[in-house]
């Protein structure tokens, strides 16, 4: 499998907001995280959602934030952790 | 770029402490459960479609609808777009269903 990025590997979310079924939540967008798992290849769930084959697959990564540096506002403890999986081209190395 | 995320995209809204009551399903539900399982067996088509239909909805209907309302609404959604049924077929088939419908 050719994964871009590794474990423990600090990556960026890309911001922006193309139209159409988008699996990156939109709170994560532009937040910077840590690469928690390497889920594997899937098909682009962005393609399948129109009836196309979603080829090639994309490697999807569980990535973890911090609460802290995702909500301005975030009262929580300051090591809360929100982890969400994210497909490849939607990150950057950071 | 879009300043605020799509209505259907909830995360960080506050809508207060999380229900953990466990949900009851109704025949109803169960209904349209075996009929989106049969779609996607059939490869009729996929849930990423089903998803990308239910965030179709309007703003209203997502935020009223049932979590089995909002499949049902897909399904048709999807079942028009293949072709397999027409909306004046589905209709025909509902106002025929509602006259048989004891009162």
């Amino acid at each position: 499998m050719s994964n871009a990025f590794k474990v423990g590997q600090r990556v960026l979310v890309k911001d922006g907001d193309p139209p159409g079924h988008i699996r990156t939540p939109f709170f994560l967008r532009g937040k910077s995280g840590v690469v928690e798992t390497v889920h594997g290849e899937f098909r682009n769930p962005e393609e399948l959602a129109y009836g196309k084959e979603g080829l090639p697959k994309k490697p999807l990564y569980l990535v973890r934030f911090l609460q802290v540096e995702v909500w301005a506002d975030y009262r929580g403890a300051p090591g809360d952790t929100v982890s969400a999986d994210i497909y490849e081209h939607w990150l950057d190395a950071e | 770029m879009r300043l605020m995320p799509g209505f259907h995209d909830l995360g960080g809204k506050d809508f207060g402490p999380v229900n953990q009551r466990d949900h009851v399903r109704s025949e109803w539900d169960n209904r349209v459960d075996a009929v989106l399982r049969l779609m996607l067996e059939g490869r009729r088509f996929r849930i990423d479609e089903v998803r990308r239909a239910i965030e179709s909805l309007t703003e209203r209907d997502y935020m009223s609808f049932s979590y089995y309302q909002k499949w049902l609404a897909a399904i048709r959604i999807l079942i028009v777009e293949k072709e397999l049924l027409s909306e004046d077929e589905i209709d025909a088939r509902l106002d025929q269903l509602r006259q048989k419908a004891p009162v």
